[in-house]
């Protein structure tokens, strides 16, 4: 029978099957934060458990790490607290830790990746959402919730249900200044939060297949904003190029038979789908959200919607709610709304790719000198890559900060937070009520978007800024 | 994990939906080590500053049950919105549909999560603002809510309900059955990474 890339993945993951039961499914990769493992880990030591496979386990320090000072200790004592418990636990269950100041450290999605631990054909959890990133790999990979974080690490393995099946196809030719995060926002405007519960989305299509990792990346990061368990795409050889002579990838004849196997991963012809979503890439154009989740989004070109033109009732008090939380007016055009703060960063949009697309913008220009632009890579690793490249220089130049790693203004667990009524372009995933500081009202845009409104001070598509009368130069 | 057979209280009505995990509990909540005490953090923004908010009227105050719009609990993994619900006296909430992942982690805490159609939220709604006093029975045993005269069946996969209904732990169910997964590593690849550090 024709298999669907998730069900070849999932499939060949199964340990044991029985009617009536889930299927106890076998994790090849176990990523572990500060956040969602103490409790875990107290579990396991009040049972007297150990972890089976610290070999398959990787702990790394990024929800609270402050972006600056990172070596002295962490001022907050709660965060530090948190951060103490998890080198505690690392190093009483054995298991290998990027802390702060290592040159591993970084946001989990994003040093997986980059160490070459994240590989087509595995399956990969976190007690963490956007664990979906991992998937532009071809991987399945998922969140779960810490008791959840507690079974894989006493057994590497975790009950699941086969996920139903859900393919976007996004053909068509992305017109310039259009990027992956454009894609998967208007993704999530159409089939809205709720669209993919349930289902494993695979992403496909020309568009798709022209992408770079750090794209297809940004895609699958935001399958979980539209309510899927994970996203994929098939590997092919730009992931092959990617991944070959990172740490952990495979070398010599290993490398060849990984390379064989990883080929057979994708959908057979004819293989049936629960669920089919298609997207005109050439329609596309810079999106932005209005609203308080992630499906309240538009093109840059519209206006802030009017409840009044929603026709149900929950609907409408849910439009009525979110306008007057961000503190918006019905009919005003998005590109009139002013903001304070840009931030260009997190698992979505923290990469390499996404900071050389800014700077370019920012290249010898200045940003608007009531806006603040906070730039804050990924990892270690992208920080010291961008410097290498002279990255920092021209945000530096431009009138931006330059900060260390982490996942900081993306939730504010760390001091990198919006003030009550401060409105941000943010490149991260997520604008709940509260999400960046309490109070803080926070714009989904893409990296180019933001670099773009940086320079304005105002929601901007890059194409926007051809009169260069609207910038200040150095 | 606490055993969930069947819950009489009385419920309180959050007309919402996209209800997400950030606002049953903000993230500097997160930063505690322990599994319990998070009823401080539950929707503290919206306790805080909606005068009017659903459990900051008195006849809610002691409310047991939550029935939410559709796509409550959205967002971030968090289990601390489990533990928060729960802290709070929450024992079951019902929604039209729930986000898997906090579907997934109210299965592991005894929090009972019923999908019920949206019609039978807005009727169960319109019930309880009526008179907030109205005992709603949530049981598991018969799979079934009830409330007035109103009788609503609910449907939940049978291993969930055996697991709810005994209090029963993953991770002792799945160490019954390490043989297997000993036989499955010894068919893994061996170009698969390990997360050993490489010097
Ligand atoms: S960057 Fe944001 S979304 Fe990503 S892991 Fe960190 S907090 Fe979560």
């Amino acid at each position: 029978m024709p298999k669907t890339l998730a069900e070849k993945v999932y499939e060949a993951h199964v340990v044991r099957s029985t009617t009536g039961e889930p299927d106890l499914l076998y994790i090849d990769l176990h990523l572990v934060h500060e956040v969602t493992s103490p409790q875990a880990f107290d579990g396991l030591r009040a049972a007297g458990r150990t972890v089976r496979r610290p070999d398959l386990t990787m702990a790394t320090e990024d929800h609270n790490v402050p972006t600056l000072d990172i070596l002295a200790p962490i001022a907050d004592p709660i965060s530090r607290a948190q951060v103490d418990a998890l080198r505690r636990n690392a190093a009483e269950f054995g298991i290998r830790l990027a802390p702060m100041g290592d040159r591993d450290q970084g946001i989990v999605h994003v040093i997986g990746p980059q160490l070459g631990l994240t590989q087509p054909g595995m399956t990969i959890v976190c007690g963490d959402s956007h664990t979906s990133t991992h998937g532009a790999f071809g991987a399945l990979a998922f969140g779960i919730g810490t008791s959840e974080v507690e079974h894989v690490l006493a057994t590497q393995t975790l009950p699941q249900y086969e996920p139903k099946q859900m393919a976007v196809t996004v053909d068509g030719e992305l017109p310039a200044g259009v990027s992956a995060k454009d894609i998967i926002l208007a993704v999530i405007a159409q089939i809205g939060t709720g669209g993919g519960q349930g289902h494993v989305i695979e992403y496909r299509g020309s568009a798709i297949e022209k992408l770079s990792m750090e794209a297809r990346m940004t895609i699958c990061n935001m399958s979980i904003e539209a309510g899927a368990k994970a996203g994929l795409i098939a590997p092919d050889q730009v992931t092959f190029d990617f991944l070959q002579g990172r740490p952990h990838a495979p070398t010599g004849a290993d490398w060849d038979a990984a390379v064989e196997y990883w080929s057979t991963l994708r959908t057979d012809e004819g293989a049936v789908f629960d669920r089919e979503v298609h997207i005109d890439a050439a329609s596309l154009t810079p999106y932005v959200t209005w609203g308080t989740n992630p499906g309240q989004g538009l093109p840059l070109t519209g206006s802030v919607p009017d409840p009044a033109d929603f026709a149900d009732e929950d609907e409408r008090r849910d439009v009525e709610q979110a306008l007057a939380y961000m503190g918006l007016t019905a009919g005003t055009p998005l590109r009139d709304i002013k903001v304070d703060t840009v931030f260009l960063g997190s698992c979505t949009n923290g990469r390499i790719e996404d900071l050389r697309v800014a700077a370019e913008l920012l290249r010898g220009r200045r940003i608007d000198p009531d806006t603040r632009m906070l730039v804050v890579p990924g990892s270690v690793g992208v920080k010291a890559q961008a410097e290498a490249e002279g990255l920092d220089q021209v945000f530096l130049d431009a009138g931006a900060e330059w900060r260390g790693a982490g996942c900081s203004m993306c939730l504010g667990m760390n001091p990198d937070q919006l003030k009550p009524g401060e409105r941000s372009a943010s490149t991260s995933n997520r604008n709940f009520q509260g999400r960046q500081g309490k109070g803080g009202r926070t714009h989904l845009v893409s990296p180019s978007v933001a670099a773009a409104t940086a320079l304005t001070g105002k929601l901007t598509a890059p194409a926007d800024l051809q009169q260069p009368a609207d910038l200040e130069t150095v | 994990m606490d055993a969930f057979t069947t819950h009489t209280g009385t419920a309180a009505p959050l007309r919402r939906s996209n209800v997400d995990t950030d606002q049953i509990i903000p993230a500097e909540y997160l930063k505690r080590i322990t599994r319990s005490g998070f009823e401080d953090g539950l929707f503290v923004a919206w306790r805080t500053n909606e005068p009017d908010f659903v459990l900051n009227q008195p006849q809610y105050a002691d409310a047991s049950v939550l029935v939410a719009g559709p796509d409550f609990g959205t967002g971030s993994s968090r289990e601390h919105a489990v533990w928060a619900l729960m802290d709070g006296g929450f024992r079951a909430v019902i929604s039209s549909r729930f986000a898997d992942i906090f579907r997934n982690n109210s299965t592991k805490s005894g929090l009972l999560t019923v999908v019920l159609p949206q019609a039978e939220v807005e009727a169960l709604w319109a019930a309880i603002e009526a008179d907030p006093a109205t005992p709603v029975t949530v049981d598991l045993q018969a799979n079934e809510v009830r409330y007035g005269g109103t009788t609503v069946p609910f449907e939940i996969d049978e291993y969930t309900r055996w697991r709810l209904l005994e209090g029963l732990d993953d991770v002792g169910l799945t160490e019954r059955h390490m043989s297997d997964v000993q036989s499955y590593e010894a068919t893994r690849a061996p170009w698969l990474p390990k997360a050993l550090p490489v010097i």
